[in-house]
C-alpha cells in the first residue's frame, strides 16, 4: 500500500489545521483501495483547501473558487474510470450553490470532501455560508444576522444519494471516507474541522466541542435510501451511440426555373399560431428548387403563442449579400399584429412592391399596388392565411407555380399533411380565379 | 452537391462535427440556443457528449474539464453567457485549455434585446480577461463562413491550446440560406500535440512563443492543471523570471502567428481612394454598397476581417497602402475602429455604426461613403 502523497510538496497547512488532519485520512482510504496515482484526480478550487491538489502526486485540476464539481463532471463524462475526488471548504460551497445542487441532482459518480470549517481561512477570517450565527469572525456583525445552511440536509433534499457528516476527530472518517470513495454516484462527506489560523483565534473549538456540535447538528452515515437510483454517466452511457444521426447535408438539384430577374424580398405579416414561419420556409425552400438563392429570417415575440409572427425571405437570381429588404417586392399583411410590428415595410414601398391585404387587416398608407384578399370568403381559416398567400404570390410575380409550390411541399413537408395543405392551395388558386 | 437551406447555427453544429467535436455543454440563451440543440441531436448519437450546465459558469467549466481530459469541447452563448464565462476564459487562456467558444451576439447592454442583432462584444472577448492575455476572434459573414471558421477555430484551439471565439450575431446564426455545397470550404483538421518521450513537464514550451505538448488528464502519467500562476511543472512559483516569461509565451504563440490565421476577403480596386473595412454581417450591405457605388462609377476597396483578434495588422497596412480615407463600418458605436486607427495612425479612418437592432443598410453606406 503506497501513499498517493506528494513527496516533493509536503502539506504546508497552519499548525494544528484540521485540513491536514483529512488530507491523511484521505491518503489513507486510498491507500485501503490501493489506488494509483494516475488513477485518481485531486479537483480542487480556491481558498486553503485547494491546496489539496498539491499535496497528492496524483492528476491534479485546480480551478476557479466554487466551480470545483464543474470542472469534475467534465473530466468524469470524458474518463469514467477516472476516481475523481472534489475538496472544497465552506467558501466554494457558498458561492457554487448551483453546482453542488445540480450535482447532487445528477448523481454523477464524484466524491466530494466539504472541508468545512466556519470561515475564510485564507482571506482573514470572513463569514461563510456555514458560520455560526454566535461565531465571532472577520466579517464584523453580518454572521449574527444569517442562518448557516446545512450542507448534509441541503443535499439529500436535492437528490444526492450517499451523504456523511463527520468530525475531522472521528474514529471512523477513514472508513467513512472510503465507502464515499466506492459508492456508485454522487457521495458528499462534510467534514467538521477547526482553523487555528483564524476562526479559532476567537472561537476556541476543541475536538471534543466539534464531535458535539457534529452529535448536535446530526450524523450523516452514508446511503439516502430515498436518493438511491442509477448513476448518470452509466444512464448516459446507455444513450450513446443511440438513435440516427442527422444524415449529411443532402444537396437539392433545381427541379424547374423559377422566373426571377431581379432579387425580390417577400414578408408576411402575421401573427402567432398562424403558421407564418413554416409558409416562408416552404416558400424558401420552393424558390431553391427553381434555382434560386434565398435567405429567411423570422421575428416573434419570445412568449411565442402570443403577437406577431413575421417572416422575410429574399429570393434572389444571384448570391445573396445584404439579407436585409430595403425595397419590399411583396408585403403579405394577413394580421394586424404582424402589420403593428412592421409599419416600417409600408414607408419603405414602392410602385413595385405587391401588397397583399387580407379584408379584414388595416393598413397604412403606402405607394404599394394593393390587392384585398377575402381569405374568409374562400374558407382559408387564419391558420391557413399564410399558405395560401404563396400561392397567390406565385402567381402574382410569376417566380413560380401552383404545381411547382406543390411539388416542394411533397418533398419537404411530412405525408400526413400534405392532404390538407393542397385543399388550401386549391381554395387560394380558385380565389386567385374569381 | 447542390445547395441547402440552412442558418449560421446548423454550420457552426456541422463545422463542429467536422472537427472532431466530442464535448459540448451549453446553456440555453437567444439566439444561441439552436447551436445546444443541433449539437444534442448530432453528438451523443456518433458517441459524443452533450451537457445542459446548470449555468453559464457550469457549462464552460464542464467544458475544460473535458478538454483537459483529451476531448475537443464547444460552448456556445451570447453576450450574457460571456460575461459569465469570462473567469473561465481567464483560466483557460492562462492554463493553456483548448477551447471553442461560439459567440451569437445579441444587443446589449446587458438582457438589451434577445432577437435582435448587434455585434457589440469586440472588445469584450479581447479584454474581458484578468490578466489581459490575447485570445483569438474569428468572425463569420455567412453560414458557409460559420462551417468553415468553426474547422479553422477548433484547429487553432488545438494548436495553439488556447480559447477561441467563433463570434457571429443573430442575423448570421438564426438566417437561414442557400449555400453552395460544391463551394463550401473545407479545412484539414488539426489534433493538439501530444507529449511523447521525456519526463512530463505540464507547461514546457520549446521557445519564447511554444505551446506545451499535452497529456490528459486521466491517462498514464499523472498531469497537474492549475488556475494558478505557475511553473512549467505546473507548481505554483512567484519566481518573476518564470512568470515573466510565462507571460510573454502566451501573448506571444498566439500574437507571433496571426499572419498564419488572417483571414479576411479583400476587393481592391485600382484606383479607389476610399478603403470601406468591415466584418460580421455587415460585410454583407458592405459588399452590396460597394456594388452600387462602383456602377455609379465611385471606386471603392473593401476589406471583410474574418481575424478580429489578434488585430491582423499586416493586411490592413497592405490593404490601406493607397487609400486616403478608410471608412470603418460597424453594427456598434465604434469598436474595432480604434484598433485600425492605432494600426493606420497616420491615415485618415473614419466610422460609421448602429446599434438600434437593425441591420446597416447598403443605402446608409452608400451615403457615409460620399459623404467624403
Ligand atoms: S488559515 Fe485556517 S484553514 Fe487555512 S491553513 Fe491556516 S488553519 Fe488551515
Amino acid at each position: 500500500m503506497t501513499s498517493l502523497l506528494n513527496p516533493s510538496r509536503p502539506p504546508v497547512f497552519c499548525p494544528g489545521c484540521s485540513h491536514e488532519r483529512s488530507l491523511h485520512v484521505l491518503d489513507r482510504a486510498f491507500q485501503d483501495l490501493e489506488l494509483g496515482a494516475e488513477d485518481v484526480v485531486i479537483v480542487s478550487d480556491i481558498g486553503c483547501s485547494g491546496l489539496f491538489d498539491v499535496f497528492f502526486r496524483t492528476h491534479a485540476f485546480h480551478g476557479l473558487h466554487g466551480r470545483a464539481l464543474t470542472y469534475a463532471a467534465g473530466i468524469k463524462m470524458a474518463r469514467p474510470h477516472l476516481k475523481v475526488v472534489v475538496t472544497m471548504g465552506d467558501g466554494g460551497l457558498g458561492i457554487g450553490g448551483a453546482h453542488l445542487l445540480a450535482a447532487c441532482r445528477r448523481n454523477m459518480d464524484l466524491t466530494l470532501l466539504v472541508l468545512n470549517n466556519f470561515n475564510f481561512g485564507m482571506t482573514g477570517g470572513q463569514f461563510s455560508c456555514t458560520t455560526p450565527p454566535t461565531a465571532r469572525v472577520g466579517s464584523a456583525f453580518l454572521n449574527e444576522l444569517e442562518h448557516p445552511m446545512d450542507v448534509c440536509r441541503v443535499a439529500a433534499a436535492a437528490g444526492a444519494p450517499f451523504v456523511v457528516r463527520r468530525s475531522v476527530f472521528s474514529t471512523d472518517l477513514k472508513e467513512k471516507l472510503r465507502e464515499a470513495l466506492l459508492y456508485p454516484g454522487f457521495a458528499l462527506v462534510d467534514v467538521w474541522g477547526g482553523c487555528p489560523g483564524r476562526y479559532m483565534k476567537k472561537n476556541p473549538l476543541s475536538p471534543k466541542d466539534l464531535e458535539r456540535q457534529v452529535a448536535e447538528a446530526g450524523l450523516w452515515d452514508g446511503p439516502v435510501e430515498e436518493n438511491v437510483r442509477e448513476e448518470f454517466r452509466t444512464s448516459y452511457a446507455a444513450r450513446l451511440g443511440h438513435g440516427e444521426p442527422p444524415l449529411d447535408w443532402q444537396g437539392i438539384e433545381p427541379f424547374y426555373e423559377a422566373s426571377l430577374v431581379e432579387p425580390c424580398g417577400v414578408v408576411l405579416l402575421g401573427a402567432a399560431g398562424e403558421r407564418v414561419i413554416s409558409a416562408g420556409a416552404l416558400l424558401a425552400e420552393t424558390a431553391l428548387r427553381g434555382g434560386l438563392h434565398a435567405t429567411q429570417k423570422n421575428e416573434y415575440n419570445i412568449t411565442v403563442m402570443r403577437g406577431p409572427s413575421i417572416t422575410e425571405v429574399l429570393l434572389s437570381p444571384r448570391p445573396i449579400d445584404f439579407t436585409g429588404i430595403e425595397h419590399p417586392g411583396v408585403i403579405a399583411a394577413l394580421a394586424p399584429e404582424g402589420v403593428a410590428r412592421r409599419k416600417d415595410l409600408f414607408e419603405a414601398a414602392t410602385e413595385g412592391t405587391l401588397l397583399l391585404r387580407a379584408a379584414d387587416v388595416a393598413v397604412p398608407e403606402s405607394r404599394a399596388r394593393r390587392r384585398d384578399v377575402d381569405f374568409k370568403g374562400a374558407g382559408i381559416g387564419r391558420k391557413d392565411r399564410a399558405l395560401a398567400s404563396l400561392v397567390l404570390i406565385g402567381q402574382a410575380t410569376g417566380i413560380f407555380s401552383v404545381e411547382q409550390l406543390g411539388q416542394t411541399l411533397r418533398q419537404t413537408v411530412p405525408e400526413k399533411l400534405h392532404p390538407a395543405m393542397e385543399e388550401v392551395f386549391r381554395k387560394a388558386a380558385a380565389l386567385e380565379a374569381t | 452537391m447542390g445547395r441547402i437551406l440552412i442558418d449560421g447555427n446548423e454550420a457552426v453544429v456541422r463545422g463542429a462535427l467536422y472537427a472532431g467535436c466530442r464535448f459540448f455543454a451549453g446553456y440555453p440563451i437567444t439566439p444561441a440556443s439552436s447551436i445546444l440543440s443541433g449539437m444534442l441531436e448530432a453528438l451523443p448519437p456518433a458517441g459524443g457528449m452533450v451537457m445542459q450546465g446548470e449555468d453559464e459558469i457550469a457549462s464552460i467549466g464542464y467544458c475544460l474539464g473535458a478538454s483537459m481530459a483529451g476531448l475537443k469541447a464547444m460552448t456556445a452563448t451570447s453576450g450574457p453567457g460571456i460575461s459569465l464565462y469570462s473567469e473561465n476564459i481567464s483560466f483557460a487562456i492562462g492554463s493553456e485549455i483548448p477551447l471553442m467558444i461560439v459567440n451569437v451576439m445579441r444587443q446589449g447592454p446587458s438582457t438589451g434585446a434577445a432577437t435582435r442583432g448587434a455585434d457589440g462584444d469586440v472588445h469584450f472577448m479581447r479584454w474581458g480577461n484578468s490578466g489581459g492575455l490575447p485570445v483569438i476572434v474569428l468572425a463569420p459573414t455567412s453560414a458557409p463562413d460559420c462551417f468553415t471558421l468553426t474547422v479553422h477555430a477548433f484547429n487553432l484551439a488545438e494548436r495553439f491550446r488556447c480559447p477561441v471565439f467563433v463570434v457571429s450575431n443573430k442575423e448570421i446564426g438564426m438566417t437561414r440560406e442557400t449555400v453552395d455545397l460544391d463551394r463550401l470550404e473545407r479545412p484539414p483538421v488539426i489534433d493538439r500535440a501530444i507529449h511523447r518521450e521525456g519526463a512530463f513537464l505540464p507547461f514546457a514550451a520549446q521557445g519564447p512563443d511554444g505551446v506545451p505538448p499535452f497529456l490528459p488528464l486521466g491517462g498514464s502519467v499523472p498531469v497537474r492543471q492549475t488556475s494558478s500562476m505557475h511553473g512549467p511543472d505546473g507548481y505554483i512559483t512567484t519566481d518573476p523570471h518564470q512568470i515573466q516569461a510565462l507571460v510573454e509565451r502566451l501573448t506571444n504563440k498566439v500574437e507571433a502567428h496571426v499572419d498564419e490565421f488572417s483571414f479576411y476577403d479583400l476587393d481592391a480596386q485600382a484606383d479607389a481612394r476610399t478603403l470601406l473595412v468591415t466584418y460580421g454581417v455587415t460585410a454583407r450591405a458592405a459588399r452590396t454598397a460597394v456594388s452600387r457605388l462602383r456602377a455609379q462609377g465611385t471606386p471603392v476597396s473593401l476589406l471583410v476581417l474574418k481575424t478580429l483578434w489578434p488585430v491582423p495588422e499586416r493586411v490592413i497596412r497592405r490593404a490601406a497602402r493607397h487609400a486616403d480615407r478608410i471608412l470603418v463600418v460597424e453594427m456598434n458605436l465604434g469598436q474595432l475602429v480604434h484598433e485600425i486607427r492605432r494600426v493606420l495612425c497616420a491615415q485618415q479612418v473614419d466610422f460609421f455604426g448602429l446599434m438600434c437592432g437593425r441591420l446597416i443598410r447598403p443605402s446608409e453606406i452608400v451615403q457615409e461613403v460620399c459623404r467624403d
